[in-house]
């Protein structure tokens, strides 16, 4: 378990010190999740080595996210004064991506065939 | 006193997704339902967020190396990437901009300040990343995970009516759409309809994840 762990937060660590030291303005874990990908696939690292750590991870992701979503509480009458552009922005935003998305990838694939 | 933060949170997430096993309703989202009722609970017993996060934040901690383990499941389905590689090549990028854009526009034009649109422009890719992205570009990290549970639930609850009513047939497609519109609980909802369609779509949530995170950061300079 701890080799596991161990290689994960070696690989944040490194995406956070990449990010640091380049400036990106990408998060560091996003980087360390795309390094941590490019070494399994070159067999840097080995799969059986962070599989159980990592799944149970993602597997235990949702939980996470409530105490950074808790903090709308510090932004309750924004949220209420912008109200009708955020609701109709997101339902707009939902149709046509989906819609537009799924067209675009159905005319790629009667293309192909 | 202090931890009283993190036992509220995972108490009342356990509770909700005992519910939600139950009675299988999408507007019943247990991480939505905990972040609500907690917001309620401090306001009621007028309790600081910063008291709150003093154990809670523990969890959040969590997610940086939760993300980077999204790396295995990506790694997992290499192969589908290689079978896919021109749909995901041209339909990722297409669907991520399409999600940012029109959210960001549509917003603007009703008259939306800026942090707000800095906190919509992230809502389509998985909330993990979407909160560290909003962070990057200055918008309400708060803000953008609960508008990304709301896009997932629409997804969840819709999407798949969504495509039927558009007459998308092709599995790959709609795996595909719906994974770029409505990440993880998308993805949760056609994994149901159909295997490949699930895969594509689990696939279609982390590289639109990667690419909004890249790109965004620097687009959001362009469209201010």
């Amino acid at each position: 378990m701890y080799k596991g762990l161990a290689i994960i937060f070696g690989f944040l660590f490194l995406g956070e010190a990449l990010v640091k030291i380049l400036s990106l303005p990408i998060p560091g874990n996003v980087v360390g999740m795309i390094l941590l990908t490019l070494a399994l696939i070159f067999n840097v690292v080995k799969l059986e080595d962070v599989e159980k750590e990592a799944e149970m991870l993602v597997r235990n992701m949702s939980v996470m996210f409530i105490p950074p979503g808790v903090g709308i509480v510090l932004y309750w009458s924004l949220i209420k004064s912008q109200a009708v552009p955020i609701f109709v922005a997101l339902i707009v935003s939902f149709f046509v991506t989906i819609i537009l998305t799924a067209k675009l990838v159905e005319f790629l694939r009667r293309e192909r065939k | 006193m202090n931890s009283f933060g993190i036992f509220l949170t995972l108490a009342l997430f356990y509770l909700f997704s005992k519910f939600y096993q139950k009675k299988r309703v999408f507007y019943l989202n247990p991480v939505l339902l905990s972040i609500l009722s907690i917001a309620i609970i401090l306001k009621a017993f007028r309790i600081s967020y910063q008291a709150y996060m003093e154990s809670a934040q523990i969890l959040s901690f969590l997610l940086g190396p939760a993300v980077v383990s999204l790396a295995i499941p990506l790694y997992k389905q290499r192969e589908v990437i290689k079978t896919y590689s021109k749909e995901i090549v041209l339909g990722i990028p297409f669907g991520g901009l399409l999600a940012i854009l029109s959210a960001f526009y549509v917003a603007k034009l009703l008259g939306a300040e800026e942090i707000v649109l800095l906190s919509i422009a992230p809502k389509s890719i998985t909330t993990a990343i979407a909160i560290g992205v909003s962070e990057k570009i200055g918008g309400i990290p708060a803000l953008t995970a609960v508008l990304v549970i709301l896009t997932g639930i629409m997804g969840n609850a819709i999407g798949v009516e969504v495509l039927n009513l558009a007459r998308i047939k092709d599995k790959v497609a709609r795996g595909l759409a719906m994974g770029v519109t409505s990440h993880g609980l998308g993805t949760a909802r056609i994994i149901l309809d159909d295997e490949l369609s699930g895969a594509v779509s689990g696939l279609a949530m982390a590289l639109n994840g990667i690419f909004t995170s890249v790109v965004l950061p620097y687009l959001i300079n362009v469209l201010k």
